[in-house]
């Protein structure tokens, strides 16, 4: 199948201002959707407000407004560019390109759509159309839409009142719980309880808070394994897995903020086909026509149930890491497929002989740790969570786990060489201990363990120094083995250097 | 820690720490690029006389579990290694995979530069090689892989076939689909069986387990017959179809094999070919099969049904293909390989029987091609 022949301008919207949560990414997907597209000889228009982008770059785009990314400037933009088009004679139609510049351009829209701008004007969305990007999109509708094609997802229920919420509870069966009461600001009441108790006042008070006298209460999945998938599909419905994705840091913090390994580390093959399949039922059901998704899952360490968390129907931070780390440049497929290519109508950009319409197998392992600043928002609470906190991240590139981790953390540009032995003294609060010092008190490391934050990684460090046993530590972290005895080996080798030295 | 040694026919060498059973073996040096299932891969039968290496530096992370076999014992040679995981961490898994090798007597050997043996093969095709955990000379070891007489014109699906019929499952306790714990949707329509309505012979040249699950899940009846068993045998059993497996070695010494597949094409029985079955298939219909330089071996291989139009992401493990030239005019060829355009798949033209070069059964590998065995069903209630 050709190229649409029927489009004549692109529309692409950027990701504005570079924020905490949406940084250079975007710069990057865009930019290489908008090189993409103009090889095919179409006229891009673009929008941002960023001009601190490669993307606003004159050479990239035949037009580009520097303006507010908001539904009314945009709108002004689509106005403007469908007259400039019935001057030009152009035959074609306008489209826009929503999936490449973020959140805030699938935002944005969104908002067009429900404005009624996008049909007023015939301005076609390609890639996700938007009832697909509102079944990715809304926590309900996409829960539902996952029971409904067989897949698994956090047990949940709503109550109003104790009986019910109990009941639910019952259901579950089994602690931690999570109470979200119904319609209050900012989820006001809900929270996260650890035994019966806790749930009782909390399950009471979250009914009395809630307008509707309603909450909902769901199982939670602290502590689980998370993975990620990046999948890609084209207008034939050929579906392919980009990269698969193992956190180290379990369900809990944000998949931006945790340290995550490519690929897959700790599934069988049974196991990981099973997720590989969930990942095209997903990205079918929800409809996204053409491009990159990035679907999230939990597994259960004990008896291995996944269930889906979330997806995102659009290219993403991790698909920036997974391009990276095989070698598919997701962004620029994604903007090919969404103007009517086949994968394997696109040549693979490393082999140049071979289609695009395969899975990357790679012969090493790639790690991503992200990068914090808490030191510039003295005010910020440094516990990580599922609001992301990082500003940047490292990714290297090693033939073992160790070698790239060791390799990332050096590229962090904390001034530190690895996960420590380099001589260089810990500061941590006030306090400055020697780096092959005496252990760091067990109380300070049970502390630094027990909650995620930015030197949590550090920490599994001195918990071996100081004799904390692989087994101490996972419970401390839930963190899966596998990870905690590779980094016992690297600190094991320092403890051989070191004796060897002296 | 015991020392290993691997040694090429063409004179390199690479020791590192040996791992599994104190052993030594010959066998021709191939690399596969799955990055999981190598547990599936250690058991397949077509690994027969070959010594694997993982291009995925990590192995044994997840250990060995006892729903991950794919026949009654593992197959390869020898297993080459980057790196043995120092601990296991899946719930499944019940031991590792230096205790599995052991038990098996199969040596193992990790530390080396994979990625350098594998673009060796790349460049100079899959070579004779010898592999130790004892002690022995490099020249030693070098003179036993290139004594070793090599894998062409040897018959060994004789050595991996069941010697005796057998009718696979009966009582319905080993087919049922693997599926994970539920929480929320207890659903799992996979789980149950549907009749087994159609009654088929399979022949066994090296058959792994999951092709015999996946054809009780499509509702055959799976009679099972050694790789030796002559058309009329197979058709005594009164099958509505036959399958050819998967199987070791080169298909050029499998005369029998090659007269059995042509009586049956002659018969005019729906037939359903896989892998070494494609191949035989192949040589049936007249044709000729030839040695691929490194072959085709891992979960990635894109296969384009000519057909359709449609891209299915496939599990090889074939070190020889069909030359399409070769083929009578009544065989098409209806999938190819995308990266090499080697033939995938054929069909023909007049009578009810296709077949293809891959794993559509996977395991290890996806399951994009899972609707073959459905397409066979079809082709046989056409019939």
């Amino acid at each position: 199948m050709p190229r649409r022949t029927d489009i004549h301008s692109v529309l692409i919207i950027g990701a504005g201002p570079i924020i905490i949560g949406q940084a250079c990414e975007f710069d990057y997907s865009v930019t290489q959707a908008c090189k993409a597209l103009r090889e095919e000889g179409y006229r891009i228009v673009l929008v941002n407000s960023n001009p601190a982008t490669i993307m606003t770059d004159p050479e990239f785009a035949d037009r580009t407004y520097i303006e507010p990314i908001t539904p009314e400037c945009v709108e002004k933009i689509i106005v403007r560019e469908v007259e400039e088009m019935k001057r030009m004679g152009a035959k074609g139609k306008l489209v826009l390109l929503p999936t490449l510049g973020g959140q805030t351009a699938l935002n944005t829209a969104m908002a067009l759509t429900k404005r009624g701008t996008l049909e007023k004007y015939g301005v076609e969305m390609i890639g996700a159309k938007a009832d697909a990007i509102e079944r990715g999109e809304d926590r309900q509708i996409f829960k539902d839409l996952m029971l409904s094609i067989g897949l698994d997802v956090p047990i949940s229920g709503t109550a109003h009142n104790l009986d019910e919420a109990r009941a639910v509870a019952e259901k579950i069966g089994r602690l931690p719980l999570i109470i979200r009461p119904a319609y209050t600001l900012g989820g006001t009441g809900g929270g996260i309880a650890y035994n019966r108790d806790e749930f009782e006042v909390m399950a009471k008070r979250g009914i009395e808070l809630s307008p509707v006298s309603e909450i909902l209460v769901e199982e939670s999945l602290l502590g689980w394994k998370e993975y990620e998938m990046e999948v890609m599909r084209d207008k034939a419905d050929n579906c392919v897995i980009i990269c698969s994705i193992e956190n180290f840091d379990p369900m809990g913090v944000h998949t931006g903020d945790s340290i995550t390994v490519a690929p897959i580390q700790t599934l069988t093959d049974k196991e990981y086909q099973i997720m590989r399949d969930a990942s095209f039922a997903v990205i079918r059901a929800v409809g996204v026509e053409t491009g990159g998704s990035n679907i999230q899952f939990g597994v259960s360490p004990d008896n291995g149930r996944m269930v889906i968390i979330e997806m995102n129907p659009r290219v993403s931070r991790s698909s920036a890491l997974a391009s990276k780390a095989t070698g598919f440049p997701i962004a620029k497929i994604a903007a090919k497929l969404a103007v009517g290519y086949l994968l394997d109508e696109i040549k693979n950009d490393i082999t140049r002989e071979t289609p695009a319409s395969f899975e990357p197998t790679i012969d090493y392992v790639v790690t991503k740790i992200p990068r914090f600043a808490f030191e510039k928002f003295p005010q910020a609470d440094p516990t990580l969570n599922t609001q992301m906190k990082s500003v940047g991240e490292a990714m290297a590139i090693g033939r073992t786990f160790k070698e790239s981790l060791q390799k990332c953390l050096r590229s962090l540009e904390i001034g530190r060489s690895g996960l420590g032995g380099d001589g260089k003294p810990w500061r941590i609060g006030a306090d400055v201990y020697e780096d092959r010092g005496q252990p760091l008190p067990r109380e300070l490391i049970t502390q630094k363990l027990s909650s995620p934050n930015a030197e949590r990684i550090f920490f599994i460090r001195h918990a071996m120094r100081a004799g904390f046993s692989v087994e101490e530590i996972f419970n401390l972290t839930k963190i899966d083995r596998w990870f905690l005895v590779q980094i016992k080996e690297i600190v094991d080798f320092e403890e051989e250097l070191a004796a060897v030295k002296n | 820690m015991m020392n290993a040694i691997l040694a090429l026919e063409d004179g390199s060498v690479y020791r590192g720490p040996g791992f599994g059973a104190k052993a030594e073996a010959c066998g021709e040096v191939c690399f596969n690029t799955s990055m999981t299932g190598y547990q599936e891969i250690l058991t397949d039968p077509s690994y027969k006389g070959q010594i694997v290496t993982m291009t995925y530096p990590l192995i044994g992370n997840y250990g060995i579990n006892p729903e991950d076999i794919e026949s009654w014992q593992p197959h390869v040679a020898g297993f080459v290694i980057r790196e043995l995981s120092p601990v296991v961490s899946n719930w499944r898994a019940r031991q590792s995979l230096a205790e599995y090798l052991e038990k098996n007597g199969i040596p193992g050997i990790q530390g080396i530069d994979t990625r350098a043996l594998t673009k060796k093969l790349r460049v100079r095709g899959a070579l004779k090689s010898f592999i130790s955990t004892k002690d022995i000379s490099d020249e030693e070891a070098i003179a036993r892989a290139k004594n070793w007489p090599g894998l062409i014109g040897v018959d060994y699906v004789k050595e991996v076939t069941h010697k005796k019929p057998f009718l696979w499952d009966e009582k319905d306790e080993q087919s049922g689909q693997f599926e994970l714990a539920r929480g929320a949707n207890k659903n799992t329509p996979l789980k149950t069986l549907p009749a087994a309505d159609i009654p088929i012979v399979a022949f066994d040249y090296g058959m792994k387990y999951n092709i015999l699950r996946r054809l009780r899940q499509h509702g055959f009846k799976v009679q099972v017959v050694p790789a030796t068993a002559t058309a009329e045998e197979a058709l005594k059993f009164k099958p509505a179809g036959i399958f050819l497996s998967n199987g070791p070695g080169d298909p050029s010494a499998l005369v029998y094999a090659v007269q059995t597949a042509s009586d049956l094409v002659k018969s005019g029985i729906p037939i359903f070919g896989i892998c070494l079955g494609h191949q035989i298939l192949g040589q049936a219909f007249g044709g000729k099969t030839f040695k691929l330089k490194f072959g085709h071996r891992g979960g990635n291989q894109p296969v384009k049904d000519l057909v359709s139009g449609r891209v299915e992401i496939t599990s090889q493990n074939h070190g020889f293909a069909v030359d399409p030239a070769s083929l009578p005019t009544d065989v098409i060829v209806d999938r190819i390989n995308l990266n090499d355009q080697t033939v995938e798949g054929m069909r023909h033209k007049k009578k009810p029987i296709f077949c293809v070069q891959y794993h559509p059964e996977a395991s290890p590998g996806p399951h994009d091609s899972t609707p073959l065995f459905a397409e066979f069903r079809e082709l046989i209630k056409k019939s």
